[in-house]
């Protein structure tokens, strides 16, 4: 597919409204005027392929068009402040212990590393970190996260394939609190969000932690991988319903996907990103900055 | 989402369905819900902007059918263009012994490498395309060079362990060494196809990907198909395109299609990579795996019924004279039961009811709830064979008596003969409210 890199269309397209600016009124103010409709065509299309959906497109795009500008140059500058503008703030841990995190997520999505790199992130914040490998459905789940741990140097909580996950948190609860740790991380099985019985386990599975400890999970932190399209709203969405959702980690971002569909999480549910993962070692994951993220997604692939 | 899109599609149908042909502005104008449709499906944007392209070409130079609405061409020209796309030409490649489902397996052993992104579900497809195989008399051999994520290998074992295929781990801490031990296995037992489960890795990740070009020119495999996930965005384009560049892919499986997503990936990966979408993956059992249906993927990411077909069926069982006739009742309100009889036995012609209904998406002129039974039908037809051919022409003649006798003519009850009189009272005065010249929006209430 042919597709010229977008920094150098739009500087083409800016650089043809700027000449048709100075050219028309030739004086020494720039009057405010419209944005160019073929420039936001074109920054409709870079929004829709970064996946921020039609209604968030076009949402911000409409934005742009009831404002005027001295000068195209300021378009892009505004179109970016208002997505940061849109990105909620993450959440504060207010120093309650021990801090229950619950990850939940549809299938590949990256839990079960980034259940390590965030165990990784808070140990080396001189938190006492506790895993909890509640994924005991797929083959595997609780080896691959006992690995982490032992390369992490982190204790971690399992039992064999197929037990109960609500015990298995209850017992990282329990071992927590008599341990004095300030972080419980729960991995839980992937689920696709149309499975009714699954959904229905993972209530119980945060019934269960609430019953062990008031106010648990204190975040529940949806994983979703950023090449995900318009489906991850319906899995905010329907995990949301199933245990209300704090927060959203954005893996795989070291690729080219953009993960634009926080966005319309944003819009509707108000769910900040916490974190981003970029990589696959344990190091591999950054804070959330919005900023950044609305710059990233307007760099040229 | 799935209501939403239907929805879409229908107002699209609606609004263009009291028009007299397809002009250049309502085609315009529903290409553009179209347009909207298929990037809420997650169909890549500049994928979209071909297919509109091509989708306005051949609907200008479609003739007027005159058994179909502007509305139901327009929706088939899209219809078969997204069949096109997805493959529905694709004809499996026949030679006898060596071919299986489009899967190319020449080699003795033959090599079907999984390759793609981290999480798609490589490992998981391998063991059920294992479970697929056997079931068509081959042995396969599962193995994998994923020495990149923790317990990647581990996963593959315990899963072929539970479904009892024969798999091995081999020694080697090299990618393309452990490639070639597992070869040496298949060749030595007798195992084919040896099914390859290669590590996850992105697109630009240039070592890995380089490990996985060394991999196959040292193995050659005769299917190197790519694992992506169908709930993949905008960015399958960039993904898909990458692997394909550097190892040619010959085929591509797509999974986690028992979750809502529309699977628009899928349009977008076979456009740009021109590669057959051979397999889907719909559960988490490993039977959950079949050969792909271009024909539901197009429903599905226009989120539709079986349009097509059931515009088909009217195409072959509802003659022109007769809706034409139809249509000049209704504008002049002249529409009786006899009429009704009529659509009721070309209905039957077309199939179950309960059929129709399916191949209808959510309800296109279809009150909701409605119950739809077959019987009912039967039962309205006998009641209205039951009254003389002066009570079909002027219901309102029939009184106490009349409905008795009906209803011991035809069998059933009075409180039946009641209803029918009563929506068929509610169904003129629906009609009233029709514009002169318009279509009879749907198939008659009953």
């Amino acid at each position: 597919m042919d597709n010229p890199g977008f920094l150098t269309r739009l500087k083409v397209g800016l650089g043809r409204s700027r000449e048709r600016l100075t050219s028309s009124v030739g004086g020494l103010f720039s009057p405010l005027r419209a944005v160019d409709p073929a420039m936001l065509d074109e920054l409709e299309e870079r929004l829709l392929a970064a996946d921020l959906g039609v209604a968030a497109s076009r949402k911000l795009v409409d934005e742009l068009k009831k404002r005027k500008f001295a000068s195209s140059d300021e378009v892009l500058p505004a179109l970016k402040a208002g997505m940061v503008d849109m990105l909620p703030p993450p959440q504060h841990h207010d120093g309650v212990k021990p801090w229950v995190t619950l990850f939940v997520g549809v299938n590949g999505s990256g839990k079960t590393t980034t259940v390590a790199k965030v165990g990784r992130l808070l140990k080396s914040a001189g938190h006492g970190v506790i895993l909890v490998a509640a994924d005991t459905f797929r083959a595997a789940a609780g080896e691959q996260l006992e690995i982490w741990a032992e390369r992490l140097d982190l204790p971690v909580i399992r039992q064999r394939t197929g037990s109960d996950p609500a015990a298995l948190v209850f017992d990282g609860i329990r071992a927590a609190r008599a341990q004095g740790v300030d972080d419980v991380l729960v991995d839980t099985a992937g689920r696709l969000q149309t499975k009714k019985h699954l959904m229905a386990e993972l209530e119980k599975v945060r019934r269960v932690a609430a019953r062990e400890l008031p106010g648990a999970p204190h975040s529940t932190l949806i994983v979703l991988d950023a090449t995900v399209g318009q489906n991850g709203l319906v899995q905010c969405r329907e995990f949301h319903q199933a245990v209300p959702l704090t927060g959203i980690v954005l893996t795989k971002m070291e690729g080219t996907a953009k993960g634009g569909i926080v966005f319309s999480i944003a819009e509707e549910l108000r769910l900040p990103v916490e974190y981003i993962g970029v990589g696959e070692k344990g190091e591999d994951l950054l804070p959330f900055s919005p900023a950044a993220f609305v710059e990233a997604l307007f760099e040229n692939d | 989402m799935l209501d939403g899109l239907s929805e879409k599609f229908q107002r699209i149908v609606k609004k263009i369905r009291g028009e007299g042909t397809l002009t250049d502005a309502n085609m315009e104008e529903a290409l553009g819900e179209v347009r909207q449709a298929l990037l809420e499906g997650d169909v890549n944007v500049d994928v979209v902007k071909q297919f509109i392209e091509r989708v306005r070409e051949r609907a200008r130079g479609q003739e007027v059918m005159l058994s179909l609405s502007p509305a139901q061409q327009l929706i088939k020209v899209i219809h078969l263009e997204l069949m096109r796309l997805l493959g529905g030409a694709d004809a499996a490649p026949s030679i006898p012994g060596r071919v299986r489902d489009g899967l190319n397996l020449k080699d003795f052993p033959s090599v079907i490498f999984l390759v793609g992104l981290q999480g798609s579900g490589k490992t998981t497809t391998a063991s059920k395309l294992a479970l697929y195989l056997e079931k068509r008399g081959l042995t396969p051999l599962l193995a994998s060079t994923d020495l990149q994520r923790p317990a990647a290998r581990e996963q593959l074992r315990i899963l072929a362990q539970q479904h009892k295929h024969p798999y091995f781990e081999g020694t080697s801490s090299s990618v393309v060494e452990l490639g070639r031990e597992c070869l040496n296995q298949a060749r030595l037992k007798g195992f084919n196809p040896l099914i390859l489960d290669t590590a996850g890795r992105l697109h630009v990740d240039e070592a890995l990907m380089d490990e996985l070009v060394a991999l196959r020119d040292s193995l050659r495999p005769s299917e190197v198909l790519y694992v992506a996930d169908s709930m993949t965005g905008q960015d399958a384009v960039r993904s898909s395109q990458a692997f394909n560049a550097r190892l040619n892919l010959t085929g591509i499986i797509l999974t986690k299609l028992d979750g809502d997503s529309r699977g628009g990936a899928a349009l977008s990966i076979r456009e740009v990579t021109g590669k057959p979408i051979r397999f889907a993956g719909t559960g988490e059992k490993p039977g959950d795996f079949e050969v792909f249906q271009p024909d539901r993927m197009t429903s599905r990411i226009l989120g539709m019924g079986d349009i097509l077909g059931l515009i088909e069926k009217a195409e072959e069982t509802v003659s022109i004279k007769e809706s034409l006739k139809l249509q000049e009742k209704l504008r002049k309100n002249r529409f009786t039961l006899e009429d009704m009889l009529g659509q009721i036995r070309q209905i039957k012609k077309m199939g179950s009811f309960a059929d129709l209904m399916k191949m209808l998406p959510g309800g296109l002129g279809v009150p909701a709830g409605m119950d739809l039974d077959d019987r009912q039908l039967l039962h309205t037809e006998a009641i209205i064979q039951s009254m003389t051919v002066l009570e079909r022409e002027n219901p309102d003649i029939i009184d106490g008596n009349r409905r008795k006798r009906i209803a011991s003519g035809c069998g059933r009850p009075v409180q039946e003969i009641n209803q029918l009189l009563r929506s068929f009272a509610e169904m003129r005065k629906m009609m009233k409210r029709f514009r002169p010249g318009k279509r009879l929006a749907g198939l008659p209430r009953i």
